[in-house]
């Protein structure tokens, strides 16, 4: 070929660089392992880490006595009975060590009296929530694994570079070839592990709290070198995502920790509580599962009792000023630039797609049935079952990039290369960044805008066979005939359009894993609700598991990995 | 529906920048981001401009200049008046409202040199 296209060497390669990624970088490194860790977006700041404003669950025993099988069970109660409860194990035991790691590093938790302060959150049995005010628990997350990977001797870390398929050899994990977009040009890598922690999916959903770059890249590498995917049915609505006014420069699902702290009263549009018609408590508590109150907004709405937008109303104003001050902070100020005052107006929520609960099937060292291919964070599957508990998601993140990291440092691969091994994917950027003509009129802003609607009305919180199977007709559709029509028009540095055309493949192969699953599934539980089938079914206490199999998906069933784990209620965490 | 007519400097490195205005439909509240998001995806596919985190304002990755200051285009409300768009002056071009953000140690080069 004309050009020699670049060639990088690693012994472990971590794609994804938020909270999974960096810390699965960090232990790797500690591990005595050269370190190569990637980026569509720069380094430590897309991703859903940076986003998480809210809190973190691991059983720190500091504001009260708690222990680690306590949190875990409140994590399989969460889960409908589909967690893999060795992972659920894994994620709630090593959680408190990452927790005060990450406090040596300076992360700054909130303390109040000398402890760590720990607050109570939806489905936990105590205050078990640590945090950093005021919603600034992400970005003091990344911010303090970002500056610790620069003092980390043996982390190589390279922005903008996106990778668009692993390579793999007799059954292992070889390396991967990525898109510079900064250039335009295709670089490959050799790597004797590889850890995926560029999980989340909900950019495929219309309405979603997403980052760009969850568009479920790593789930459609994992499928494309041949590992399994569990759980994909499994999406989080999360339940008071901001609606209306329109609110920027925050998180649209920054509402739960004060409606928790402050008894935000949830309101239809009559401005009368409504979770108790659904069967769950919710006045006075604010304790209803996420997976009840999405629903009940949703009906609510649908009966006509909804809020202006289509959402439900969320009031403060019985809360005095002072008192709002106190808890919110600055935040107040954030949102009086949005004109939002809580005393004198409730805002509108709705649900918005939050977190995927399923992701790539993994053992308790995070490696998938390909050697040498591991993953970490959300885009791991089991841990948590059909929902997710409310603070598991950046202590996933932690304990699982740990772990991932850990575990690809002692894999004992070498890296092995050959120019031919990623032909085929270097082939594909070449003819994406070729040209810029584009006959087939298609756009990937209607496409993408397509699939997002679809998934959001066929495949989102409410579900139901003929819609499912019509959003699935449509995705395999785009996968066989939109898709390889699609052209950038744009090439070279910075093209967003070779990047796209990447982000809509996986999108597309992710939808086809999710869709699949909701229509095999034939019951409702946690986060799959069928309106055909709105009972849940003992029988169907199995994991689903999508392979690759030539050019379709096959599906089979799992039994759910269970754990024989007493609960220890007295004395603190140990 | 009101619109806004929202002017965006275009051009790779080298090239002499042009200005390019696009009218793009007005609703109480949007963003800069909402309306460049909605011009590459319904009016140029080809505009380039950095954002990952959408509206939220955490990543910072958004960064321009609006009516010669610095902003995020995140949380830089659009108004019914007409506004114009350009890169950082202050950092190298790449394309469009793209420049070179990433810090040095996080390039291609600085890895593979």
């Amino acid at each position: 070929m004309g050009d020699a296209v670049t060639h990088l060497k690693t012994d472990v390669l971590v794609i994804g660089a938020g909270g999974a990624g960096m810390y699965a970088a960090i232990a790797a490194a500690q591990h005595g392992k050269q370190v190569l860790l990637l980026d569509k977006s720069l380094i430590g700041r897309g991703g859903a880490t940076i986003m998480a404003q809210m809190t973190v669950a691991v059983a720190m025993g500091e504001q009260a006595p708690d222990h680690w099988t306590r949190h875990h069970a409140d994590t399989l109660t969460a889960g409908r009975g589909l967690c893999d409860e060795e992972l659920a194990a894994l994620l709630c035991r090593e959680g408190p060590d990452r927790i005060r790691e990450m406090d040596e590093w300076g992360v700054g938790w909130t303390r109040e009296d000398g402890h760590l302060k720990q607050v109570m959150a939806p489905g936990h049995d105590g205050p078990r929530c640590v945090f950093v005010d005021f919603l600034n628990t992400g970005p003091a997350v990344a911010k303090t694994l970002r500056a610790k990977i620069a003092k980390t001797d043996g982390i190589r870390r390279v922005s903008n570079l996106s990778v668009t398929s692993l390579v793999t050899r007799d059954g292992g994990v070889a390396g991967a070839v990525a898109l510079d977009l900064n250039f335009g040009k295709p670089v490959t890598i050799a790597a004797g592990a590889v850890v995926l922690a560029a999980g989340g999916l909900t950019r495929l959903y219309r309405r979603n709290s997403a980052s760009v770059n969850m568009g479920g890249e790593s789930y459609a590498l994992a499928l494309d070198a041949g590992a399994s995917l569990i759980d994909m049915e499994f999406v989080q609505f999360f339940p008071i995502g901001h609606l209306a006014p329109r609110l920027v420069g925050m998180d649209p699902i920054m509402w739960d920790p004060f409606r928790y702290k402050l008894g935000g009263r949830l309101l239809n549009g009559n401005m009368e509580e409504f979770i108790h018609n659904y069967g769950a408590t919710d006045s006075g508590t604010y304790t209803a599962p996420r997976d009840v109150t999405a629903y009940a907004i949703v009906k609510e709405a649908e009966a006509g009792c909804g809020s202006p937008n289509g959402g439900a109303w969320l009031s403060f104003e019985h809360i005095g000023e002072a008192t709002l001050r106190d808890a919110f902070g600055p935040v107040i100020d954030r949102l009086a630039r949005n004109g939002i005052d809580l005393t004198t107006h409730p805002v509108e929520v709705a649900p918005i797609a939050h977190y995927h609960m399923g992701g790539i099937r993994v053992n308790e060292q995070m490696e998938t049935e390909i050697a040498g291919l591991y993953a970490a964070g959300e885009a791991v599957g089991g841990a948590n079952g059909a929902n997710r508990l409310s603070g598991n998601a950046i202590t996933e993140a932690l304990v699982f990039g740990e772990v991932a990291g850990r575990n690809a440092a002692q894999n004992p691969n070498t890296p092995g290369w050959q120019a031919e091994w990623a032909q085929n994917a270097i082939g594909d950027i070449a003819r994406l960044s070729n040209s810029g003509d584009n006959r087939s009129g298609l756009e990937f802003g209607a496409l993408y805008g397509e699939l997002q609607s679809l998934m959001w009305e066929k495949v989102g919180l409410m579900r139901n066979a003929p819609g499912l199977a019509e959003a699935l007709s449509r995705i395999r559709e785009m996968q066989t005939i939109d898709l390889p029509a699609l052209h950038p028009r744009d090439t070279g540095a910075f093209a967003l359009g070779v990047q796209e055309w990447f982000d809509l493949r996986a999108a597309l192969a992710t939808a086809e894993a999710i869709t699949v699953s909701a229509l095999n599934r034939t019951e409702s539980r946690g986060a799959h609700q069928r309106e055909d089938m709105t009972d849940t079914d003992a029988d169907q206490a199995y994991n689903q598991r999508i392979k690759r199999n030539g050019a379709h998906i096959a599906l089979d069933t799992l039994p759910v990995r269970r754990a024989d784990i007493e609960i220890i209620t007295s004395g603190a965490a140990e | 529906m009101t619109s806004v007519a929202i002017t965006v400097q275009r051009g790779l490195a080298g090239e002499t920048p042009r200005d390019e205005t696009f009218t793009v439909p007005y609703s109480e509240g949007m963003s800069l981001l909402d309306g460049l998001i909605w011009i590459r995806a319904h009016a140029d596919a080809t505009l380039a401009f950095r954002y990952s985190c959408i509206n939220a304002n955490s990543c910072k990755e958004c960064v321009v200049s609006i009516a010669g200051k610095t902003e995020y285009a995140c949380t830089a409300r659009l108004t019914s008046s007409a506004v114009t768009v350009r890169p950082l002056g202050n950092k190298n071009l790449i394309r469009d409202l793209v420049t070179d953000t990433v810090p040095p140690k996080e390039k291609l080069g600085a890895v593979t040199g």
